[in-house]
């Protein structure tokens, strides 16, 4: 069976529709925007550590295999079991033994986009494995049944009245508790016993350093941490770009991480780990599900730069409007609608077409990703793969033809009638129909600047020549 | 390029936007590089620059279009438009044709109209302009993060307007200051249909945000933003108007 391309623009709709929540999502985000502004401003190194960033980066891509080499047998000298998934099955099976070999039945996790992509929880829990997020948005999301919205605040697009309902449900808490601290408050006497009676805990990494054979994991909750040192088995899921050569190149990206994500100097914390603790197992499962592939396409390989810090969707006019779930996807925002068609080219063929391709998000992109030009190549791709809807690419059709005969499309021009002759009704109505939904149309004139420069220019210059 | 104060042949292109719906900057455009001295004809067989194809994705849909466009203007010292998005097309996509010399010569003189003025032209004077009106700019993204006529406030660097400076050597003009001055107004050419909602959320947002600073107008050099921003003005009752930057610059009052 063909799967459906998402349909962004109606569920984008629907999120407007509630004023509540889009106003507050808009200026929410926008207010990130504005502290990362802020910090930009301070710091007058900042667009060399962009580019510096984005220099790391493209190196180390360029390098991977030798890095991942080098980090690998690091690791293990450093006592860390190290394990290679080419896609989400083998990462689930992958991390599935660990679990069983330990006789887990309660895994605590951290944030971790990776394990989105892969479906982890859909894979344990039917095998008796009990997932808990412990990050706040994350838990949210996941007592809500919903995919996160966001990258970096998986649950901005909700409201306090949102999440005392869902709390209410599942931890019977005051549904009409308005408090952000209360509810805040909640979820830490419902979190702490499960931390601490966790059979093994999850992370992502944010970095890897191959020098070193660490990884790095920054968070503002404490949660991570908690995670990772309570039980006696730690298991990070870690995709194999978030690779940096050197320790000294942390110095780079953790300046610009937090800057670019929420505005503050830092993380709350920003743990190194090296090692397990006595007595404990430490490994990481380093992920490819279609890096690699990404890594060959010409046009596309930079977008493996990311450092997941979410400005790029802070700062989009659409994300802020249309909210991420409208992405259908694990990657919503800018960065998702680059990203999400290497992973289904069919299903995501509309995310690069809900841009208006202003460039925002390439301007405050830490490390420099293109974001807009590949939304743009993106687009030539998909139409060349046929992935376009038939109406829209009817009607580029016909406008291209009509484009290259000026009789023609002077004609178009001058007179609606004969516009509605050159090109078939259905296409004209459903393609411009929804224009006037939320808008009014251009008032009509008496003259068009054609037939203006004509008379006024044209004829006046006979009417010259002739006298 | 030849040097600024020489009398140019230039080639004026006039989007299809403008053509139908808002000719009076097309003549603004015209009269306005008229009365600057230059040597300007407009083409009359001209259709498109191939934009709305190449953005869709449907890049080879534009091939016609392009070649029509370097046929009509090859000739010319330097084409002119009254766009920036335009501009940007040709500029830096405009490859759906072979890159002959015509068609190089064609991209590396193609000028949206404010760079025009400031860059080429250097005008220092419009003695015949005068706006006693607070204006709000809108620098569409295409002129903002292509064509780079302003400071673009992601990058923090210093403040520079190309059509502000334009604006200020008009008698009587004051400027509204919005929350948000370079955020996108949603247009986004066929984004504003197949992604209505957002765009039109977008519009009202960006007419609102001027509104209330206290523009009485909104200025841009695009007129398919203004297009986009008036009609959304006017289904949610925002009281403001929009007027091309080429009709303030060649001296209307209101
Ligand atoms: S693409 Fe750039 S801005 Fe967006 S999340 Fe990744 S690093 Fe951050």
């Amino acid at each position: 069976m063909k799967v459906k391309p998402v349909n962004h623009a109606l569920a984008a709709e629907k999120f407007i529709e509630d004023v509540a929540h889009e106003t507050f999502h808009d200026e929410r985000l926008w207010d990130l925007r504005q502290k990362r502004d802020e910090q930009m401003h301070i710091l007058p190194e900042w667009q060399e550590l962009r580019t510096r960033a984005s220099q790391i980066k493209e190196h180390t891509l360029a390098n991977l295999p030798e890095y991942l080499e080098q980090f690998e047998a690091n690791a293990k000298k450093n006592g860390i079991h190290v394990h290679w998934a080419a896609d989400g099955a083998e990462h689930n099976r992958i991390v599935g033994e660990i679990l069983e070999k330990h006789g887990v039945k309660s895994l605590i996790k951290s944030k971790s986009m990776v394990t989105e992509e892969c479906q982890m929880r859909e894979y344990l829990e039917p095998r008796g494995i009990t997932v808990t997020e412990t990050d706040l948005g994350e838990r949210i999301q996941q007592l809500d049944n919903q995919m996160p919205s966001h990258i970096v605040v998986p649950a901005v697009h909700k409201l306090i009245p949102d999440v005392a309902k869902i709390f209410a449900e599942h931890y019977h808490t005051d549904p009409n508790d308005n408090s952000a601290q209360s509810l805040a408050w909640q979820q830490r006497l419902a979190a702490r016993p499960v931390i601490l009676s966790g059979d093994a805990g999850m992370t992502g990494g944010n970095f890897v350093v191959a020098e070193t054979g660490s990884f790095v994991v920054c968070t503002n909750e404490g949660n991570a941490d908690l995670s990772a040192t309570v039980p006696k088995l730690h298991i990070a899921t870690i995709g194999i770009e978030r690779l940096v050569p050197r320790m000294a190149d942390m110095g780079v990206f953790i300046r610009l991480l937090s800057r670019s994500a929420l505005g503050s100097p830092i993380t709350q914390y920003t743990t190194h780990f090296r090692g397990p603790q006595k007595g404990s197992e430490m490994h990481v499962v380093l992920v490819d599900n279609g890096r690699s592939h990404r890594l060959g396409m010409q046009d596309f390989w930079t977008s493996l730069k990311c450092i997941r810090c979410g400005a790029c969707m802070n700062t989009c006019p659409v994300y802020r409007r249309s909210g991420g779930l409208s992405y259908g996807a694990v990657y919503s925002g800018p960065i998702g609608a680059i990203i999400d068609p290497t992973f289904n080219e069919r299903k995501y063929s509309t995310l690069p077409f809900a841009s208006t391709m202003n460039g925002s998000c390439t301007n405050v992109c830490p490390v420099k990703i293109n974001i807009h030009e590949q939304l743009y190549k993106w687009r030539r791709v998909l139409a060349e793969h046929h992935e376009l809807p038939f109406v829209k690419r009817e009607i580029m059709h016909m406008a291209g033809k009509l484009m290259g005969q000026p009789k023609l499309y002077r004609a178009a021009i001058n007179g609606t009638e004969v516009a509605l002759s050159t090109m078939p009704r259905f296409v004209l109505y459903n393609w411009l129909n929804p224009w006037g939904k939320h808008r009014e149309l251009p008032h009509p004139v008496k003259t068009t600047f054609n037939s203006w420069y004509k008379k006024n220019r044209l004829n006046k210059q006979k009417e010259g020549e002739k006298a | 390029m030849q040097k600024p104060g020489v009398r140019m042949k230039i080639g004026l292109f006039i989007p299809c936007y403008i053509d139908a719906f808002y000719p009076n900057a097309g003549i603004a455009t015209l009269e306005l590089l008229e009365k600057l001295g230059q040597d300007v004809e407009y083409p009359t067989e001209q259709t498109c620059c191939g934009q709305p194809m190449a953005n869709s994705g449907c890049n080879r849909d534009a091939a016609s279009a392009e070649a029509l466009f370097v046929k009509l203007f090859a000739k010319y010292d330097a084409i002119v438009m009254p766009s920036g998005s335009c501009t940007h097309h040709v500029r830096d996509n405009f490859d759906a044709i072979p890159q002959t010399d015509e068609v190089r010569h064609v991209r590396e003189n193609t000028f949206e109209l404010v760079e025009f003025l400031h860059d080429v032209l250097k005008v220092d004077n419009f003695p015949w302009a005068e706006f006693p009106h607070k204006v709000g700019l809108h620098n569409s993204c295409g002129t903002l993060r292509a064509l780079r006529t302003a400071s673009m406030s992601e990058l923090g660097e210093p403040f520079f307007s190309k059509p502000m400076d334009l604006l200020s050597k008009v008698k009587g003009i004051s400027f509204a200051h919005p929350k948000r001055p370079d955020e996108c107004c949603g247009f986004g050419g066929t984004f504003s249909v197949t992604e209505e909602a957002v765009s039109a959320k977008m519009g009202v947002d960006k007419v609102t945000d001027h509104h209330k600073a206290g523009a009485e107008y909104i200025v841009s050099a695009d007129t398919s933003c203004m297009m986009h921003q008036q009609g959304c003005a006017e289904r949610a009752g925002v009281p403001i108007r929009f007027i091309h930057i080429a009709e303030i610059l060649n001296g209307a009052r209101e």
